[in-house]
């Protein structure tokens, strides 16, 4: 058994079964990441390239380690140093490198949508590495093995995610993926940060930390970037990280054993404090590694299958 | 030429009339219309189920040249407009150079003239340059032959410069045709602000954004006395606030485009580029309310926004693709599965809005096929299925959201100045 759809885009195309099988896979990868040779066969002779119009250390970097680890020859292109910069279309570039026999492009974009255009003009498979505010499938499947392997499973977990929802494609992402497996999603952020219609597609939408915190076993911080600020949707960082940074006294209203999770990179001392970030609840570390894992898990799953 | 149309329902709004009746037309004028006509050795169409209205006037239509030809140019958008069923189009004159000058204007007309498959009526900038500044020479424009003025795709944001072309233009008597949104408000917007725009991560443009602009020209239509039209009205408080503008007697019109009576927000799930356009899709409630207000006839015409763009123009990221729809060949059968099939509207009420609408709005001596008027007719047939092939469109513009769809209700001829241009679809002479 592996995923139905060519390309892995959005969580909204998983099934639960998909997700669950992601997610075992993504297990079982994770005890060849602790072993001491970190090298399986599984999928010589597979090439994998990363394809990424933003700046990423950690979703690109365990990109590459995923497939090196499964013996896979893993090419890493960096739009500054591509056609790109001569004005190549993302529908040429993509063709390019599929007739040059890559088997699986990971394609990261600023745009919401990129992705779905170019598995529209390849042959081959597509993952979405994050598109615009879109999407990032494989974040939230990390997020998702993190939280099953210290919680067990997903069913009527309240999951708190807190921050700049409007223009993070990792909070749709986990909404989606965390709604099917049973857990109920609070967002919370500024009005300003909150985009209209989330209560439509079945979130639980307040202004007020405190309310999303309550009774929480999870939170999940998201990153705020200054140049929300310089765009007018809050008035100083200082402003927000008093009205919506997670401190060690708000987090007492949380569950006593809640996970604290970011999907990085960190803004300490604004949206999350260090004291929080490098406490025993915090897991923001462990998601590093299931991020490895789980990505192993879809290469797997997607070019490692027989007699497709 | 001379010729007869046979046993069609001819329906002309402008007369009242609703009545099978034969169509004889000679010299590029209708001869006679009655019930039974032969004369011998005079071509005969039969028209047996088929509807003889009088030709459709579109009113807003980008056709590219000067400067655009990549994507249109007059002879591939005339070509589309007869086969679309259209024997009249405005042009905007948001070309390269724009058309805020005498030079432009008299290009236009002599490139259509050569054409000579559709009437072209030129529209002119309402700024310099379109840049919102100061008023075009609307005067020398008036006299090379401009029927109205716009800075469509572009509004008009310095309230004063508004100001003084809707006082300016009473002199010709031609309205000032508002393109409305508030450019800080729709800031980035790719597409309607709502749960899609949310699911699918692009940046929101609300409804607002184009409300407060349709507000604020309504009230300037009552300070200034001008005439206003309003183009492309898309949501459900601009239709609110045309019953205002109505109830206080204002001279304000407003037109509908076929897309935004027929296609949601949710249309770009797939981020197919070709639902990208302005203003948005927008989501049911605002579809309900546009369509109620062609019913209500607080608007009265029926346009295509026909805005042809070249594949890789749209064959790039959503938010880098520009804005359009290419919509000259599909919009008869999609107002009519959409307005009449769906009982909006009576045929009769539906051809108005192609016709009298902006035959009044832009003083066109158009739109009626009584004895001695000018022989322009769109025939159409009201059952005939037909599914839209991109592939066959005669403009240059194959940007459709629509391609593979089937729709109900098509022109099967265009006549115009008493030639038959288009027939079953296909232009004549080919």
């Amino acid at each position: 058994m592996g995923l139905v759809a060519k390309d892995l885009l959005t969580m909204d195309q998983l099934s639960v079964d998909e997700i669950e099988l992601i997610l075992s896979t993504a297990k079982e990868m994770k005890t060849i990441i602790k072993r001491d040779i970190k090298k399986v066969p599984t999928l010589r002779g597979k090439t994998v390239v990363t394809l990424f119009y933003e700046p990423s250390t950690r979703t690109r970097t365990s990109f590459e380690l995923a497939g090196k680890y499964m013996s896979a020859d893993v090419v890493n292109i960096s739009t500054t140093t591509s056609s790109v910069v001569k004005g190549e279309t993302l529908k040429d570039t993509g063709l390019t490198l599929e007739m040059m026999g890559t088997d699986i492009v990971i394609i990261r974009h600023p745009v919401s949508g990129a992705p779905q255009m170019l598995g529209g003009y390849l042959k081959g498979r597509v993952i979405n590495g994050g598109d615009g505010f879109h999407a990032h499938p494989t974040q939230a499947l990390l997020d998702m093995a993190t939280i099953k392997e210290k919680l067990g499973g997903f069913q009527d977990l309240k999951v708190a995610i807190i921050g700049d929802v409007l223009h993070s494609r990792v909070a749709r992402s986990n909404l989606s993926g965390l709604m099917k497996m049973g857990a109920e999603v609070w967002l919370c952020g500024p009005p300003t940060l909150i985009p209209p219609g989330l209560a439509e597609l079945g979130a639980r939408v307040t202004h007020n930390i405190d309310e999303a915190l309550r009774g929480a076993q999870v939170v999940i911080m998201l990153r705020i970037q200054l140049e929300r600020q310089k765009a007018g949707l809050f008035p100083t960082l200082r402003e927000y990280s008093q009205l919506y940074g997670l401190n060690r006294q708000r987090l007492k209203l949380a569950d006593k054993d809640s996970l604290v999770m970011h999907p990085g990179p960190m803004n300490r001392g604004i949206e999350i404090s260090s004291e929080v970030a490098d406490s025993l609840q915090s897991v923001i570390n462990e998601q590093v590694t299931n991020g490895v894992a789980v990505r192993m898990a879809l290469l797997y799953l997607m070019l490692g299958q027989k007699g497709e | 030429m001379e010729f007869i149309l046979k046993g069609g329902l001819v329906i002309d709004p402008k007369a009242g009339l609703e009545k099978q009746l034969d169509v004889h037309i000679k010299d590029g004028r209708i001869l006679a219309l009655g019930s039974d006509i032969n004369e011998k050795g005079v071509e005969v169409y039969d028209l047996k189920n088929k509807i003889v209205a009088p030709g459709f006037i579109d009113m807003h239509v980008h056709l590219r040249e000067p400067g655009g030809e990549a994507h249109e140019t007059i002879l591939t958008g005339c070509q589309a407009a007869a086969a679309g069923g259209f024997t009249a189009i405005a042009a905007m004159p948001n070309t390269k150079p724009c058309a805020d000058n005498e030079g432009v204007i008299e290009l236009i007309k002599a490139r259509a003239q050569r054409a000579a498959l559709a009437r072209v009526l030129p529209i002119g900038t309402i700024s310099k340059g379109q840049l919102g500044q100061e008023i075009s020479e609307i005067g020398s424009m008036y006299k090379c032959g401009i029927v109205a003025i716009s800075d469509d795709g572009k509004p008009v944001t310095n309230s004063e410069v508004m100001r003084r072309a809707l006082e300016y233009t009473k002199i010709f008597g031609i309205p000032v045709i508002s393109h409305c949104e508030d450019p800080s408000l729709v800031a980035e917007g790719l597409m309607h602000e709502g749960r899609w725009s949310t699911v699918l991560g692009l940046k929101g443009n609300p409804a607002q954004a184009e409300e407060i602009m349709v507000a604020r020209d309504i009230l300037l239509a009552g300070l200034t006395g001008g005439r206003l039209h309003l183009a492309h009205v898309s949501t459900k408080g601009s239709v609110e606030l045309l019953k205002f503008a109505q109830a206080q007697g204002l001279a304000v019109t407003a037109e509908a485009t076929p897309h935004h009576l027929y296609l949601t927000d949710e249309e770009v799930k797939n981020y197919n580029t070709n639902t990208k356009v302005n203003p948005p899709l927008r989501s049911a409630e605002h579809l309900e309310a546009v369509r109620n207000g062609l019913k209500e006839n607080l608007i009265q015409c029926l346009v295509t926004d026909h805005a042809p763009w070249s594949r890789e123009d749209k064959e790039q990221e959503y938010d880098k693709a520009p804005n359009g729809i290419s919509g000259l060949e599909t919009a008869i059968p999609i107002c009519w599965e959409t307005l009449v099939v769906s009982g909006y509207l009576k045929p009769a009420e539906l051809i108005a809005k192609f016709t009298t609408g902006p035959a009044a709005v832009l003083n066109l001596p158009y739109g009626s096929l009584e004895v001695g008027s000018i022989a322009d007719i769109t025939v159409i047939d009201p059952q005939l299925q037909k599914q839209v092939r991109v592939d066959n469109f005669y403009s240059k513009g194959k940007n459709s959201p629509v391609d593979g769809r089937t729709f109900q209700g098509w022109p099967v001829m265009t006549i115009i100045d008493g030639r038959v241009v288009m027939q079953d679809g296909r232009l004549k002479g080919e």
